[in-house]
């Protein structure tokens, strides 16, 4: 257990003192929330969506909480060969608890990275419809931090050399992103288009944010929570597999 | 303390260590030494518990590292050729790290962490992030680290590279200090002759997988009658010049130089 506390707490002391790095980090999504938010917001307004906004402010939320997620995951590529996990990779420690303790950590500082936009969002002028069900709403970004740190690490942990790293960004991580509906509402869509979405397994966790914090969805929150769990589920065990599966 | 029986280790066709037997005794200083590509690392990573033997056995303090890892684990330190610290962590959360996952107690860690950072000199830096550090006191930081646990053997490999004369000086006279009053055997790998023909007490030579000579560097020079035992080296290993594939940490190990500046 203090195996897993301290490497937790290694992630989030990395995190807190790279500031440069905090910033630079927050640059996309708001680039995202403040450009397409308010530019897109007329059009939106005038096909009868209401405000737009408001609609993709949980879309940006999750989408850095996806990305710092993913990122912190892939991170091991680098971390193995010329970092500190590979002191960890000798030390008489359980492996399942050096990847439990990284991902957890992973998650935690993509949480933080959530909320930070969090604040962003309500002091440009993001208003959730029911307070009461934010903090199911937090419990969805929980749940995105998760599976993705998790997907992170299974690839993170499979991945060879740096090139491998761009086809991951522009194969997976962007597709999951753009197909999530995190910038546009996920009915009336062309039937592949439709088909493609449900298989993003985001879409469900930022329908899952939207149902509580706007009281708009495309899909059951039951639905979004069990696909969010079971899709965690799974990536944590593949996860860490692979990672028992490094060589150095 | 280290007893590699017949050692085979293959990947597919190409067999990297080819039946290879030594002993390494309590307190001892054993250099491992050969071109690139010899085998040296897999050696390293199979004493290590890291890569399992294709055949052979393994004994460190009596124990096989793959039937019982976590045991194996804890009796050995390591400072592995690539740089393992956390540059953001300073160097003392580095040791803490180091500490916890090694089981040290609460005030043992701290007493000896102090003892150890003393004796590296770099206690006046403890609180420093690593990566403001000159690749020297990184290194010093890694062995002071690898003997936090108080191993019984410490596996350094080519711990030198990279690093000005006086750094390299320094850095062995500690180690060698530390072997005199804690007795913790010693193997290490470089591909500086003059440092082994110093520090090691004996020299095992290995190319192409198999073990081409061991004993005292005395022993070496006098076998192949040479004069120093960079001459013997290349005497029983010859000068030609190994040509490797590029491996995916060496790729790596480049795109690093190029974002550091050429600096580690």
């Amino acid at each position: 257990m203090k195996a897993i506390y301290i490497l937790w707490l290694r992630e989030l002391k990395r995190y807190v003192r790279s500031r440069a790095q905090i910033v630079a980090s927050l640059g996309n999504p708001l680039l995202y929330l403040l450009v397409l938010g308010f530019g897109l917001g007329p059009v939106f307004q005038r096909a009868g969506n209401g405000n737009y906004f408001q609609f993709v402010a949980p879309g940006v939320i999750a989408m850095s909480v996806l990305f710092s997620s993913i990122f912190s995951g892939l991170g091991l590529l680098w971390d193995r060969q010329f970092g500190f996990l590979k002191e960890t990779l000798v030390a008489p420690v359980p492996r399942l608890q050096i990847m439990i303790g990284r991902t957890m950590g992973g998650a935690t500082v993509a949480l933080i990275q959530g909320l930070l936009i969090c604040t962003v969002c309500v002091i440009a002028g993001f208003r959730p419809a029911h307070l009461a069900t934010v903090p199911i709403a937090f419990g969805f970004m929980v749940l995105i931090a998760l599976l993705f740190a998790a997907l992170g690490v299974a690839i993170g942990s499979s991945l060879q050399d740096m090139q491998g790293f761009q086809l991951i960004m522009n194969f997976l991580v962007m597709p999951i992103y753009f197909l999530s509906g995190a910038l546009f509402p996920l009915t009336g869509l062309p039937t592949v288009l439709s088909y493609v979405t449900k298989a993003d397994p985001l879409a469900y966790g930022i329908d899952g944010m939207r149902h509580m914090l706007l009281g708009r969805s495309s899909f059951d929150p039951m639905l979004d929570f069990a696909v969010m769990a079971i899709v965690g589920a799974v990536l944590m065990v593949v996860g860490a597999y692979r990672f028992s599966k490094i060589e150095i | 303390m280290i007893k590699v029986q017949n050692l085979v280790k293959t990947f597919g066709s190409f067999t990297a260590v080819n039946d290879i037997s030594f002993e390494v005794g309590e307190g001892e200083i054993f250099a491992f030494l050969g071109p690139n590509g010899a085998g040296k690392t897999t050696t390293i990573k199979m004493l290590t518990t890291l890569l399992r033997p294709t055949g052979g056995s393994i004994e460190l303090d009596g124990l096989d590292p793959q039937a019982r890892q976590n045991d194996v684990r804890k009796r050995f330190g390591i400072v592995f050729q690539d740089p393992s610290l956390d540059g953001d962590l300073t160097a003392w959360e580095n040791m803490e790290i180091h500490g916890v996952l090694y089981h040290v107690p609460h005030k043992v860690r701290r007493e000896r962490t102090e003892e150890l950072l003393r004796l590296f000199e770099l206690w006046e830096r403890r609180n420093d992030q690593v990566k403001k550090f000159s690749g020297g006191m990184k290194r010093r930081l890694e062995i002071a680290r690898g003997f936090l646990h108080t191993p019984r053997i410490l596996f350094l490999d080519e711990p030198t590279l990279g690093l000005d004369p006086q750094s390299r000086n320094q850095l062995w006279t500690h180690v060698k200090k530390l072997n005199e009053t804690e007795r913790v055997t010693v193997f290490l790998t470089t591909h500086y002759m003059d440092e082994a023909d110093r520090v090691a007490h004996r020299i095992g030579i290995i190319d192409h997988g198999k073990l081409a000579a061991q004993g005292t560097p005395q022993e070496i020079k006098a076998q192949t009658g040479a004069a120093t035992l960079e001459d013997a080296f290349l005497a029983l290993t010859g000068s030609t010049i190994r040509e490797e594939e590029a491996s995916s940490a060496d790729k790596m190990r480049q795109f690093a130089k190029m974002w550091s500046g050429g600096r580690r």
